[in-house]
């Protein structure tokens, strides 16, 4: 019954907190972009994590994703919606993001069906390439110069709402059966297909969740920063969150949530060292894959993100401290 | 009734042979081994039964149903289920989960219903789950239901293997070396194993193998391979006073000792 009120109390606190936060001014502005910050690059970690940490496979183009979900929903607000209704239907610019994210995964889907490990590396590292130079060269969205002219419609609320719903929806989805086919792709393909898991339907769907996500991510990132430039999402960008999965651990909810928090303040904090904090990170990051390679949380989660139905002391009674982690 | 006919199955790697003009009938609840040397092609015939690999030419009814070309998770929803030479499993996976994978083919929510946990997913979750646990139980597995796979002892692993082909209602289990690295006493315990399953589950079985003494003693009927031919079809008596196996399999004295 604990494990089961925590969560709930946890998610009201984190929402009063959220619009208290801005509407009291409790903390400077500059506190509230990070808590934004974050807030976005735990939904980047969580999309992520599900392609690298549950499925195994190694993507490096997910700011390819990000960037479509990026243009899609600022193009949306800014050309086809008045300023007024913009703040209305910033949600579905944010969805229309997504969705066309997900097709974007799709396509990129299907070289997964063929290719695995280094080799869909490079698949998703040229599509964000590709990617990136199509934007630079339409000028109808600003070309290289960038794109601009969106409201400042992600707040600390509208952040939180949709880090919430991102973990809801993965975390139903790794604890459903085709979750659990995702899970088996990486533990042994061909043995995952012979026990009568679609892979191909299962790589579809990991791809089209995992890149909507980092579409959602994207429309949130364009509305806070109200401007835009291809060059933002280049593979520097797809390698920030690759080192928040890896940091966080791969196959943990938790694990990206810590990952994604952790990276994000780390960067703030060590702001002062200037030049030395690119020696101080990769450092810390060395130190971490030497000694978890798997991540701090690598592939074990917390009680809290798995649903009742799933807890391990659901068959029998407790298992002492394993209870907390299943 | 014939379940399962396969009918002049060749296949080719690059330019070599690896199976030619295979032919098998298959009536419903036979037991059936096929053995031969290292390198004969019985890996092959399995993958090419289950779609792993599609064969040059040649064709597979299973049950009225022709299953060369269709993909591997495709023939085991018609009910093809197997093992493996070195064990498969999602080790880093619980025991349950192990069984709740293979249920995939019967699961009966769409995505959208597992994005929302909406729908038949809360029951189809419970039935998916009582089942897993039932057949656990029922192999007397239950207590690790929890325990990651890799964390089993050997045997257990083997076991858990063969309940994880079970999982998906098979109508014909495969099963490729289940002795391997066993000693004699549980050699034996797996000949008891094999037949009782094979009585439970209703099953067909063809079972790879070289420990001669256990196909000899549970196998009805016994096809021979050597170099991706069959050279010789029949019952364990039979088999064991052909001059052909003799010579390809059983002549060598080593083989002879290791069968004692």
């Amino acid at each position: 019954m604990k494990a089961r009120l925590w969560p709930i109390i946890l998610i009201a606190a984190g929402f009063i907190l959220s619009f208290a936060i801005p509407y009291f001014g409790l903390l400077d502005l500059y506190v509230q972009m990070i808590l934004i910050y974050i807030c976005i690059n735990i939904i980047l970690a969580l999309s992520l994590n599900l392609i690298n940490g549950y499925m195994g496979e190694f993507s490096v183009g997910h700011a390819g994703f990000m960037s479509a979900g990026a243009y899609i929903s600022a193009i949306i607000t800014v050309k086809c919606l008045s300023s007024a209704s913009a703040a209305w239907l910033f949600p579905f610019a944010v969805i229309a993001g997504g969705v066309g994210a997900a097709l974007l995964g799709l396509i990129v889907a299907i070289p997964s069906f063929r290719t695995r490990g280094d080799y869909l590396a490079i698949v998703t590292l040229a599509f964000n390439m590709i990617i990136k130079s199509v934007l630079e060269n339409i000028d109808a969205v600003g070309g290289a110069r960038g794109f601009l002219g969106m409201d400042k419609l992600t707040t600390l609320p509208v952040a939180f709402f949709w880090t919430l719903i991102t973990i809801w929806v993965i975390r139903n989805f790794i604890y459903s059966n085709y979750g659990r086919g995702v899970l088996s792709i990486r533990e042994d393909e061909i043995a995952s297909d012979l026990m009568s898991v679609n892979t191909k339907q299962v790589k579809l769907l990991a791809f089209v969740i995992s890149s909507f996500f980092a579409g959602v991510a994207g429309g949130l990132f364009a509305h806070l920063l109200q401007f835009i430039n291809p060059r933002m999402f280049d593979i520097i960008k797809s390698t920030d969150i690759l080192i928040m999965v890896y940091l966080g651990g791969i196959g943990s909810i938790a694990g990206s949530i810590l990952g994604a928090t952790v990276y994000t303040l780390l960067l703030e904090i060590l702001r002062p060292l200037e030049i030395w904090r690119m020696v101080i990170m990769p450092l810390i990051l060395i130190f971490l894959m030497l000694f978890r390679p798997r991540g701090i949380m690598g592939l074990k989660e917390l009680t809290w993100f798995v649903p009742v139905l799933d807890r391990i002391n659901s068959n029998r009674g407790v298992k002492g401290i394993r209870k907390w982690f299943s | 009734m014939v379940l399962l006919k396969a009918e002049n199955i060749t296949h080719y790697f690059g330019g070599l042979c690896a199976v030619s003009e295979f032919n098998l009938e298959l009536r419903e609840h036979e037991l059936i081994g096929i053995i031969g040397p290292n390198g004969a092609g019985k890996t092959t015939v399995f993958n090419i039964m289950t779609g792993v690999y599609k064969a040059t030419s040649g064709s597979i009814m299973f049950n009225g149903q022709e299953t060369v070309g269709k993909s591997p998770n495709s023939i085991t929803a018609l009910g093809i289920a197997r093992t493996f030479q070195n064990i498969r499993l999602f080790s880093d996976l619980s025991v349950l989960d192990n069984i709740r994978i293979a249920h995939y083919s019967g699961t009966k929510y769409t995505p959208i219903e597992a994005l929302l946990h909406a729908g038949r997913y809360r029951a189809e979750e419970k039935r998916i789950r009582a089942h897993s646990m039932e057949l656990l139980s029922f192999f007397s597995m239950e207590e690790f239901a929890d325990e990651l796979a890799k964390n089993l002892p050997y045997g257990m692993q083997r076991r858990l293997e063969i309940v994880r082909a079970l999982a998906t209602r098979p109508k014909l289990l495969l099963l490729d070396e289940p002795a391997a690295g066993m000693n004699p006493k549980e050699i034996d315990r797996l000949m008891e194993f094999i037949h009782w399953v094979r009585n439970e589950f209703k099953l067909t079985i063809i079972v790879i193998e070289h420990q001669m003494r256990f196909v000899m003693s549970i196998c009805e009927r016994l096809v021979v391979l050597d170099f991706g031919t069959t050279i010789a079809e029949g019952n364990p008596a039979e088999i064991q006073n052909n001059a052909k196996v003799l010579e390809a399999y059983l002549g060598t004295p080593a083989v002879n000792d290791y069968g004692k």
